[in-house]
């Protein structure tokens, strides 16, 4: 065992994708000088001709990326910021979601693209965007978002391995996280849900940063005699709704933490997924607590309140439970 | 680059064989018009009618395992390159057959077989594709060369700047090709354009570029791009090729607008330099080709075109299931109980 960061075990999961496959490479801005933090000493390991700078041309280098990937390599591509993906989008939507079925499956595009969350740090409106359901909504795109640095690190290395184009959408806010993990290479499955906590009173389904959080409100809820369900599902394309459905039909109750925005975000198709397939197991309205559709401002002031919270998500679960008289938990 | 002469690497067979892609470009695209008007073909269909010089010049000047994207107009450029015509017909007719199982019609075709990694409705997104499999010759040393199609309007995409200058720092072995056809839709370049010949903006990404003013004439194309693939392959970098050419037909088929963007003359002064009529009299003035073999030629090649327009025809529609395939190559989707 070793104790790692999240950002850490990305790097660790780098590392050995780049020693496992020799054609795996990796290309983002400011990789060889490790500004990030994610490909330490990579250059003099691997070289440059697999490490590659890059100018600041997200949508060049995302499609280059892809071309790379229908040909033959598999790489990686660092987008930083997931704020910039913004640039690529034609990218994203146009060439990498679509050219296999437009081709009729001749193409084979294994290619992750990471890109990091970077919220609740006072960087305003340009840089803490959490653009996840964005990409939900583009089929052809596989989307991972990982809470803890055991995830982050065996998500990575499933992605790679994947031959289709994978996105992971990395959040900052835990970038400092500590776990201890395993010495020995090991993968997380894609598509599978990891249920945190288990409890029958009602079902938390929370979402990336928003876990911590969570673990949190539950252990808060313990106190209060209620026990809580946490599940994250950690792919958000292809989704374990069997899991949620599970736990759902079990717990009768329902509960959603997610950073992204509320309008027809990951919480909303979580609720339409539970509210569709397991209406008759519902005991009570199905809750999100989500970001608002407010753009993030720059003041401490006023964004420290804007996300998921411990106290935010226990208040919802203590409505959901009939704990306390009903509300709203935007 | 108006330079006619032969290129030294031709044979006479090479030299037959361009112009059998030409007439195999030109006569598809006829039978894609008549069966688009009448209704047998879905959607929109852009015909190279006018191009097939640039189009054949160009791919001519690559072998079968380099790469090649296209943009919507582009039903020569695997053709050009050496696809065979049922499946790429079938294609535009939406059957299953079709190179890409009736999944990308007319504005996507590929033909992977033959390095076509496909073509982008999107104007120039394929841009980054092309110089992305430059960048795999790149980085596993191999010499395969990629070659990007985009047009006149394609040449004003954002995207395509970003990647010549990626081309440009990381030498990657890619040859830029603008179709420049004069117009897009209705805009003519002239007025879209900040300088007089496209080629000219090879200067900013420090790479070579050259302007084919005869771009119907298939042996100045194939020069051009023969030397620009020569410089790929020996690690020279990207090169930015610029064809003048023309399209016979509107801009796509069916496409109705009011108002006139053409002079009236300009269609009959570029008909008067086909290209196929003027390779034809190249062969048998030049090369001494004779008359019953260019006939023969050209009734093989109606033939091969009846041929893929009966294979399409005749083929089966997928079944409304198909639909879920493909666009994973772990998973097929299911639809919801209530979708
Ligand atoms: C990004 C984008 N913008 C606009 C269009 C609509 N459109 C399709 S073709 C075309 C003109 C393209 O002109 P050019 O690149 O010169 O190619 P040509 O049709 O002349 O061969 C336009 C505007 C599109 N398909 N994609
Ligand atoms: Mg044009």
């Amino acid at each position: 065992m070793t104790t790692m960061t999240y950002l850490s075990a990305i790097g660790q999961a780098q590392l050995e994708a780049m020693e496992e496959d020799e054609r795996v490479v990796v290309l983002g801005e400011d990789i060889r000088s490790n500004l990030y933090g994610t490909a330490p000493g990579f250059v003099e390991k691997f070289g440059r001709e697999r490490v590659w700078d890059t100018p600041i041309s997200e949508e060049g280098f995302a499609g280059l990326g892809a071309g790379a990937a229908m040909t033959g390599l598999r790489p990686i591509v660092d987008l930083t910021y997931a704020s910039f993906m913004y640039m690529a989008m034609d990218q994203f939507v146009n060439q990498v979601a679509k050219n296999r079925y437009m081709f009729g499956g001749q193409a084979t595009i294994p290619i992750v693209y990471r890109a990091s969350m970077f919220y609740g740090s006072s960087m305003a409106a340009h840089h803490s965007d959490r653009p996840y359901p964005m990409f939900m909504n583009v089929p052809g795109l596989t989307i991972l978002a990982p809470a803890t640095p055991y995830d982050a690190r065996g998500l990575l290395k499933s992605a790679v391995r994947m031959d289709d184009p994978v996105v992971i959408f990395e959040d900052a806010t835990l970038w400092f996280a500590k776990q201890d993990l395993p010495d020995e290479p090991y993968d997380v499955p894609i598509g599978v849900a990891n249920v945190v906590r288990e409890g029958d009173d009602v079902t938390l389904v929370a979402i990336s940063g928003s876990v911590p959080h969570a673990v949190k409100a539950c252990e808060q809820l313990a106190e209060e005699g209620i026990a809580v369900e946490l599940i994250d599902p950690r792919t958000l394309v292809p989704m374990d709704t069997e899991a949620i459905l599970a736990s759902v039909r079990r717990t009768g109750r329902l509960v959603i933490a997610d950073p992204a925005h509320r309008t027809c975000g990951a919480a909303a198709e979580i609720s339409a997924v539970v509210a569709e397939e397991a209406f008759d197991a519902l005991r009570g309205p199905i809750r999100r607590v989500t970001t608002p559709d407010i753009q993030i401002p720059y003041s401490p002031a006023l964004e420290k309140g804007l996300y998921p919270t411990p106290e935010r998500i226990a208040a919802a679960l203590r409505q959901s439970v009939g704990a306390v008289g009903a509300g709203t938990s935007a | 680059m108006t330079d006619v002469a032969q290129p030294l690497r031709l044979e006479v067979d090479d030299l037959l064989e361009m112009q059998r892609r030409m007439i195999r470009v030109r006569l598809f695209d006829e039978a894609v018009k008549r069966f688009a008007k009448r209704g047998e073909i879905a959607g929109s269909a852009h015909l190279s009618l006018g191009q097939e010089a640039e189009v054949v010049g160009a791919c001519y000047a690559l072998r079968d395992d380099d790469w090649m994207t296209g943009n919507h107009r582009s039903h020569g450029h695997p053709i050009g390159k050496g696809s065979p015509l049922g499946p790429l017909m079938a294609e535009i007719f939406g059957k299953r057959t079709g190179v890409c199982k009736g999944k990308g019609g007319s504005m996507h075709l590929a033909d992977f077989r033959v390095g076509s990694l496909g073509e982008s409705g999107v104007v120039g997104s394929a841009v980054p594709i092309a110089t992305g499999a430059a960048f795999t010759a790149k980085v596993l040393g191999t010499d395969q060369v990629s070659l990007c199609f985009f047009g006149d309007g394609g040449a004003n995409q954002g995207v395509l700047h970003e990647s010549m200058n990626l081309a440009s720092i990381w030498k990657l072995p890619v040859i830029y090709l603008c179709e420049n056809n004069h117009y897009a839709v209705t805009t003519p370049a002239s007025e879209a354009t900040s300088v007089a010949n496209i080629a000219d903006r090879a200067v900013a990404y420090s790479m070579p570029g050259v302007t084919v003013e005869d771009g119907q004439d298939v042996l100045a194309v194939h020069r051009a791009v023969d030397d620009a693939v020569e410089h790929a392959r020996a690690g020279g970098g990207p090169s930015l090729v610029e064809v003048k050419t023309y399209r016979y037909s509107e801009h796509s088929e069916g496409l109705r607008h009011a108002g006139v963007y053409r002079p009236d003359d300009e269609h009959a002064y570029w008909l008067s330099r086909d290209p196929i009529v003027r390779f034809r009299g190249v062969l048998s003035q030049e090369h001494d080709v004779d008359g019953e073999t260019l006939d023969a030629l050209e009734a093989e090649v109606k033939a091969e075109v009846d041929e893929a327009v009966k294979f399409a025809r005749d083929s089966e529609f997928p079944e409304p299931a198909e639909a879920y395939e493909d666009l994973y190559s772990t998973r097929v989707v299911t639809p919801a109980p209530t979708a």
